[in-house]
């Protein structure tokens, strides 16, 4: 791996390098979610209805404004067969942190779309689907398969899922192309314990391997020849990287019908990082059509091995990252959301529709991620970094 | 340095591979022999079939939130969904 080292001076490199990295983290991660919502959706031994899902999403926080719609669709041929696609838009623009400290906001659009196959054979569900990913610097394509099963008086049902991605990365007004590719292995298991409570486990490795850094960002490491005190460099990654995630998950019925979700998950992967996420929820209808509900989240992780705020000189360590998620910190959430059902008849051939509304809060506090962009006298010194976002999703959903 | 600790994770996952796997080969081994019967009737599973019951009450919606996540956290997966209602089908 070749560190490049970068114009000499952080304000040259914001003219010259007007665009920054957002998308290539997010777009690299985000086959991953695209899948298990296919995964997600086969935990019992019957075919999702025929229906059609409109969301419009919206994210504004840390100098991030992301929105757009995302579509999924669902068809079923004959008894055993269904078909899906979703096309999904984000539209950013980007002034965050890690823009504003090299370089120059900027706005772009990310599309993907993706279509899948699920086949239902007795109690078995096996699915498949393709999902891409395109940006005007990066690509991504991914393929999975799963299956599906339930038994023991379908107390149980089991799933295990294979995802297989591949990345192209490249770099704006720049020659350059790298690949990454990824193997993701799940496997769910869900268990009705009560006749008012049930558990859920899942457990995902991941590995990926290729150029898994963002050609974008940089580390900085101590320079008294420059005006502020350092300077900054590309970040150079490992090439390898295993995760495994763990998660456990209980649902309880409450004696006045509202429901009480509790979920812990642990993570550890290969660079050194290891996360805690909890989850409690709680879900209240209030009548027949209206259902109200609210969560609380909270996540921590250490940082990685190869992870420093300001390094001591160029090339100091054979890896060498200061991404803010590669850093030691903690965020939590609180949301709310509420939800309106309308019944069967009200449009014809329509089955049931239903509108939903919710919000999120959420605040992060880094516990060794300076903000540069409030330079101090001596480099290290800059004050921790910590911003807030609002998340917005308006869902519509009616089943035909 | 650091690629010796890469080295020595590697070998810690793998480590950690075998042990879920013989965890996973003794529990279908116990639960070949048991005879354990469902214990919940379908009968019995009109609350677990309310929609307040999913482990994934929101859809694309919900995986949304996972997107969200992601790009901001260095966890990944395991975020499930799989699951939930009566399982009465």
């Amino acid at each position: 791996m070749v560190v490049t080292k970068t114009a000499k001076s952080p304000f040259l490199k914001v003219l010259s390098e007007s665009k920054q990295p957002f998308f290539k983290y997010f777009f690299r991660l985000s086959i991953t979610v695209t899948c298990s919502l296919f995964v997600s959706l086969v935990g019992a031994a019957t075919l999702a209805p025929d229906s059609v899902d409109a969301v419009y999403h919206s994210y504004d926080g840390g100098g991030m404004d992301i929105n757009g719609p995302f579509i999924l669709v669902r068809k079923s041929i004959g008894t055993d067969f269904s078909v899906n696609g979703h096309y999904y838009i984000d539209s950013l623009s980007a002034a965050s942190i890690d823009v504003l400290a090299t370089a120059s906001p900027y706005e772009e659009e990310r599309t993907e779309y993706s279509v899948g196959l699920d086949y239902l054979h007795e109690k078995t569900i096996v699915s498949t689907g393709y999902t891409n990913s395109t940006e005007n610097d990066f690509e991504a394509n991914s393929g999975f398969i799963s299956i599906s099963q339930s038994f023991f008086g379908d107390l149980s049902t089991i799933s295990l899922a294979y995802v297989k991605g591949k990345d192209d990365v490249g770099k704006i007004n720049n020659v350059f192309s790298e690949k990454a590719e990824r193997d993701i292995y799940k496997i769910g298991f869900s268990q009705i314990l009560t006749k008012n409570s049930l558990l859920g486990f899942n457990l995902e490795m991941i590995t990926d391997e290729g150029y898994l850094n963002n050609p974008y960002r940089s580390y900085r490491f101590l320079d008294p020849s420059m005006p502020q005190g350092y300077d900054d460099a590309t970040e150079v990654y490992p090439e390898t990287r295993t995760s495994y995630a763990v998660a456990m998950r209980a649902l309880y019925y409450l004696p006045y019908r509202a429901s009480i979700k509790g979920e812990y998950r642990f993570f550890n992967d290969s660079w050194g990082i290891t996360a805690h996420t909890y989850d409690v929820s709680y879900v209240h209808p209030l009548g027949a059509r209206w259902t109200v509900e609210g969560h609380y989240r909270y996540y921590s992780q250490t940082q990685a091995d190869f992870y420093k705020d300001l390094f001591p000189f160029q090339d100091a360590e054979t890896y060498m990252g200061r991404d803010k998620e590669l850093s030691s910190f903690s965020d939590f959430t609180v949301g709310g959301g509420i939800t309106y059902e309308f019944g069967q008849g009200v449009i014809p051939h329509i089955d049931k529709m239903k509108f939903t509304a919710l919000v999120d809060y959420m605040k992060f506090t880094y516990d060794n991620f300076r903000d540069v962009t409030k330079p101090s006298v001596t480099p290290g010194d800059e004050p921790l970094y910590g911003y807030d976002a609002w998340v917005t999703r308006l869902a519509f959903t009616f089943e035909y | 340095m650091q690629i010796l600790s890469v080295v020595v994770n590697e070998s810690r996952f793998k480590s950690m591979s075998i042990k879920l796997l013989n965890m996973l080969v003794v529990l279908l081994a116990i639960s070949a022999c048991s005879e354990i019967k469902p214990w919940v009737k379908p009968y019995e599973r009109s609350n677990l079939a309310d929609p307040i019951m999913s482990l994934d009450r929101h859809g694309a919606a919900g995986s949304y939130m996972h997107h969200v996540y992601q790009a901001r956290e260095s966890a990944r997966g395991a975020e499930g969904g799989s699951g939930g209602g009566c399982g009465c089908n």
